[in-house]
């Protein structure tokens, strides 16, 4: 062992990084009640209009195309109607946009622009507060759209199964986990010609992962390319729930969620640290 | 007739007159310039989105979910048509939108409120007049690009049916593309204040016409209550003109003519509005 | 020789609103012109009329012998605007600024370039040529707004409120750079609401309140005629001053009372100040200072410049 040579010296005093307590101090509520406060105060038709979106693309695709499409075969062999097919891959989708939006050009703005942030870390409130306050705000917004989403597919008659409504907590889940990598992300960004980076990496996903048709009219390594990135695992994770074809390769989305949480997290926090205690 | 004596300029007035000739007849070119070359800070946005996205949505729209399609879905004048011969004009256009939505939005807010660059030419010889077309001349540069770029993919794709008509094409989606920009041109331009007005446009404007233009199954297929949304919409108007040059019209389609006429309406009257706009804020 | 603007009861309404109520004034070549006035008196406003970029309401106006209704574009052809507010393209380098605002004048790239450069050199910015504008201090980033504004010899230099905003050794950078304009004879036409600025580059000015000029001379006429050579500043506190001011009434002839301090306008300051003291107060500081043009537009408008 040689550590203890070391004790003829005063070991070096290197200021503590002060852990996650430095960057945290549990109050990352106060950030997400700003947000409601600034929603309610200012452009909630505009928070509102979120909601259309993916309703616009279910009459649109769903029913408009549908007349074209007619039925699609499930892999159990069932056969579910086009619009049935589409609604949970919108819901994914819409809450893979409102997080990333969320965790990416918001917070680059009030960073970069609206100089919101600094206000709030002259208080003691810490970068993690921040980071987990917004993301939460984001969940809250989102699960408020899902929950609206899945009352039109309720009433539509979408809703083949009683896990649909575990498809609430599963959109949580998939908008907790762009959102995190979302912001690690934007940690890293100065300028808004790098923001529009973001939307090269969202199109392709939208168009490709099982969205508006199954992945089988790939070739199969285009397949194994879409099933590697995470849309794909978020619109056949709801996608299941709502049609009631579950299958034990949802635990294995889920995961892929929950690892992207796990290192979205601990990214944003590192680079947090170097942003601010550094 | 009365002769009046014009009084001989005096030297200063004679230096003034010959220095505004110029500006006068090309002012809005200089402006032009000055659009394109502050473009090249997002150049690569530009390119890459000019380049990627007609890429990804012939891919996904035109094959995928072409393949995935078993039935025809439009007609043209001899039968069938492939899917993504169809599908494929209204993408250009729509491309097209996209970039006017991009330039005549929050662009020309920002000209006039957040970074008050309008207000440097406009101490100029430059009129708001020019400068307004300055601005549309700029964007049209940067539609070209994506609709020209878009066009040589639909050929390589093999989505378009005469590749030689089809050469208009691209012009017909900057047309489309102005007759949207140019009325949201003027609205930018006499907003004061953002209160979220463009996003509201993004989702209840553009994305609508996007979708319910007829871009993925023709208008006449749409139930009757939502096919005003198309005949409104210059995406539509602009996608059968492109069709007809493509593949030729469907039987029973509106004359090309009167999509080109209320496309040209559209883009005039909103181009003289927003030259009025542009006029009255820069000159009160 | 006919001046280059000559204004004869020029007006301004927004609906209701008279910004500028019939003015008139005359601009010499070469002569460097101040309009001096609180925000809202109407300076900014007849900039922009003299600027050819708003029209008049009424009243004639000539600017290089051109009527700006029929002749904008060549009038200002002839002139350098520095505006209120900087709008340089932030996303541009320093010299690119230069030469696409060049290019609105219809002059040559070749020409463009050659004159960036020497501006560049004359704005002390030639090492930043290549830099983004965003990254400039406030004072170079003026700076800057006043080498585009030359870039096409303009006769007239037009600059609103040029130093607003800036820190005292900034403002003096840009003095320094105004005053070798002057010297090399181009009219500068000035707008601000500080004395000392109005001090150190106007040969002439006119005192503007609520859209009217209130007087016209020299900054040392105005002195003159509307103040006295030293004014006394006495503090005795913010609840006493009042008080104290109608004590010393006899001290000299004309006394101001301010919420925070109390002038006395006098020849003689020092005199003054032991007249004070013989009656017994105790002003808490006292100031012996030669009168400013803050104090000819207090005694004009019976108001202090900067609220």
């Amino acid at each position: 062992m040689t550590t203890t040579t070391a004790t003829t010296r005063p070991a070096p005093r290197r200021r503590s990084r002060g852990g996650v307590r430095a960057l945290y101090a549990g109050n990352a509520g106060a950030v997400v009640e700003r947000g409601l406060r600034a929603t309610r105060s200012g452009n909630w038709v505009i928070v509102l209009s979120g909601f259309f979106e993916p309703v616009f693309y279910l009459l649109a695709m769903g029913y408009g195309l549908g007349t074209f499409v007619g039925d699609v075969t499930m892999a159990s062999g069932e056969t579910i109607s086009y619009a049935a097919f589409v609604a949970p891959a919108l819901l994914a989708v819409s809450a893979m946009n409102g997080a990333v939006y969320d965790s990416t050009w918001n917070v680059f703005f009030k960073m970069h622009f609206g100089k919101i942030y600094d206000a709030m870390l002259a208080t003691s409130i810490g970068p993690l507060d921040v980071a987990l306050g917004e993301i939460s705000y984001a969940l809250l917004r989102g699960g408020v759209y899902a929950l609206g989403f899945l009352t039109v597919m309720q009433v539509m008659g979408l809703n083949l199964a009683w896990t649909a409504f575990l498809s609430l907590p599963a959109l949580l889940l998939v908008a907790f986990g762009f959102a995190s990598v979302g912001m690690a992300v934007t940690s890293y960004m100065k300028t808004f010609q790098q923001m529009d980076w973001i939307n090269f990496v969202m199109l392709p996903m939208f168009l490709f992962s099982a969205t508006f048709y199954p992945l089988t009219v790939y070739p199969e390594a285009v397949q194994w390319f879409i099933k590697a990135l995470p849309l794909w695992h978020g619109v056949e994770l709801v996608r299941g729930l709502t049609t009631g074809e579950l299958s034990p390769a949802m635990w294995g989305h889920v995961a892929y969620f929950v690892g992207m949480v796990v290192l979205g997290v601990a990214f944003t926090t590192t680079r947090l640290r170097a942003l601010f205690l550094d | 007739m009365t002769t009046t004596s014009t009084p001989t300029p005096t030297p200063a007035a004679q230096r003034a007159l010959a220095a505004g000739a110029l500006p006068r007849r090309f002012g809005w070119w200089y402006v032009a310039e000055a659009q394109l070359r502050s473009m090249k800070a997002y150049g690569w946005t530009i390119v890459a989105s000019g380049v990627g996205q007609p890429l990804l949505y012939l891919l996904g729209i035109g094959l995928g979910l072409a393949a995935f399609l078993d039935v025809s879905v439009a007609e043209g004048p001899d039968g069938p048509i492939d899917y993504v011969t169809f599908v494929a004009p209204a993408l250009l256009v729509t491309a097209a939108v996209g970039v006017a939505m991009d330039e005549f939005t929050y662009a020309v807010m920002s000209g006039f409120k957040w970074r008050r660059l309008y207000y440097a030419p406009n101490a100029s010889p430059v009129s708001p007049p020019q400068l307004a077309t300055g601005v549309v001349v700029a964007c049209a540069g940067r539609m070209l690009f994506t609709v020209v770029v878009y066009y040589a993919l639909m050929v390589a794709f093999g989505a378009v049916g005469d590749p030689v008509s089809g050469l208009l094409i691209p012009l017909v989606g900057i047309l489309g593309g102005l007759a949207f920009g140019l009325p949201v041109m003027a609205y930018s331009a006499s907003i004061e204040d953002d209160r979220g007005q463009f996003a509201l446009i993004q989702r209840f404007v553009f994305t609508p016409m996007f979708l319910f233009s007829g871009t993925f199954y023709p208008l006449d297929s749409v139930p009757i209550a939502f096919q005003w949304i198309g005949w409104i919409s210059p995406v539509w108007h602009a996608s059968e003109i492109g069709r007809s040059l493509s593949y030729g019209s469907a039987p029973g389609s509106w004359p090309v003519g009167v999509h080109l006429a209320i496309l040209l309406v559209m883009a005039g009257v909103g181009g003289l509005v927003a030259g009025r706009i542009f006029t009255r804020r820069l000159r009160g | 020789m006919t001046p280059v603007i000559a204004a004869r009861g020029l007006t301004k309404t927004f609906g209701d609103l008279t910004a500028v109520a019939g003015i008139d004034f005359e601009v010499a070549s070469g002569e460097s012109f101040g309009l001096l006035g609180p925000n809202g008196a109407g300076k900014s406003t007849t900039m922009r009329m003299v600027g050819a970029v708003s029209t008049r309401s009424g009243g004639d106006l000539h600017v290089l012998d051109l009527d700006p209704d029929t002749h904008g574009p060549e009038i200002r052809s002839q002139l350098g605007v520095v505006p209120q507010e900087d709008n340089l393209d932030t996303e541009l380098t320093v010299r690119d600024n230069l030469l696409v605002y060049g290019r609105y004048f219809g002059l040559p790239r070749r020409v463009c370039a050659e004159r960036a450069d020497e501006l560049l050199e004359f704005a002390q910015l030639t090492e930043k040529a290549k830099v983004k504008t965003d990254n400039l201090s406030g004072g170079m980033k003026r700076r800057l707004t006043i080498a585009r504004a030359l870039i096409n010899e303009p006769r007239i230099l037009m600059l609103d409120e040029p130093t607003t905003g800036l820190d005292p050794q900034a403002r003096h950078v840009l003095w320094d750079r105004l005053f070798r304009l002057k010297e090399r004879g181009t009219t500068l036409v000035v707008t601000t609401h500080y004395m000392d600025e109005a001090e150190q580059l106007c040969d002439r000015l006119v005192v503007v309140d609520h859209g009217r000029i209130m007087a016209e001379g020299s900054p040392a006429d105005l002195i003159r005629e509307y103040s006295t050579r030293e004014v006394v500043e006495l503090r005795f506190g913010s609840s006493r001053n009042a008080e104290a001011a109608e004590r010393m009434g006899g001290v000299t002839e004309r006394i101001e009372v301010l919420p925070d301090r109390v002038l006395l306008y006098a020849d003689d300051g020092e005199a003054v100040v032991e007249k004070v003291l013989a009656l017994g107060l105790e002003p808490t500081t006292s100031l012996v200072r030669r009168s400013s043009l803050e104090d000819v537009f207090l005694r004009l408008t019976g108001r202090s410049l900067i609220e």
